[in-house]
């Protein structure tokens, strides 16, 4: 019982975490300031994903950690290029 | 149910979300990009392994079930998260996006002036000011 109040808080600090980082995707100045922001949300999704496979005492989610983690570096990658050069995919000379 | 392994795995994921939340604060608070990106990428970056480590914890004491796919993700955040700031502070730079108010000293910017060209050959003219304006 009190574990899981345990679990539940911790799911609760998360969600202020994510909540702060949306602040600074809607208010920051910069492309870089959101897309970073941006990242950082997926990355307290996976942790709260692992609170919540504990908190629901399941297997089923852990596919989900490695999937959320993967997307999220590629989506941020692709970001990072768009920002620096104008484009994602350059063209061959 | 074991009393040992829920306290174990309860006291890492506590402390992860903590950290989480110390990262999220110094996202919303530090003055410019790269000390924002600073802040996001380490601090989240221990949190989030925290976490996953009590997870994988508790299902091994509770359940005796040893995820790959839990260890698997672990590596991949713990690899990936530090090269994804680093790419955006680089694109973020190259970008001109202006330094911190207080700043005395940018060292990257002779480097820069020298060595880096674009894409069509020429020397980047790199003038980056110190933000001026009103602290965002």
């Amino acid at each position: 019982m009190i574990f899981d109040t345990m679990m539940v808080i911790a799911l609760c600090i998360l969600m202020l975490a994510i909540l702060a980082n949306l602040y600074r995707v809607v208010k920051g100045p910069s492309g870089a300031d959101r897309v970073q922001a941006l990242d950082t949300i997926g990355i307290n999704l996976i942790a709260s994903i692992g609170v919540f496979s504990v908190l629901l005492h399941t297997h089923a989610f852990f596919d989900l950690i490695l999937l959320i983690g993967i997307l999220s570096f590629i989506g941020t990658v692709a970001f990072a290029r768009f920002i620096e050069r104008g484009v994602v995919i350059e063209r061959k000379r | 149910m074991s009393g040992s392994g829920e306290v174990v795995g309860a006291v890492l994921i506590l402390f992860g979300a903590v950290v989480s939340l110390i990262s999220a604060i110094g996202v919303v608070r530090l003055p410019d990009v790269y000390t924002r990106s600073h802040a996001a990428s380490k601090s989240s970056t221990l949190g989030v392994l925290c976490a996953l480590v009590g997870t994988l914890l508790y299902f091994i004491i509770t359940d005796g079930y040893f995820s790959i796919r839990l260890i698997l993700g672990i590596f991949f955040v713990f690899l990936t998260a530090p090269v994804a700031a680093h790419v955006l502070c680089r694109s973020a730079y190259r970008n001109q996006v202006p330094l911190a108010e207080g700043t005395t000293e940018d060292e990257l910017q002779d480097y820069y002036m020298e060595n880096e060209k674009d894409d069509a050959g020429n020397k980047l003219n790199l003038s980056i000011e110190m933000d001026k304006g009103p602290n965002p």
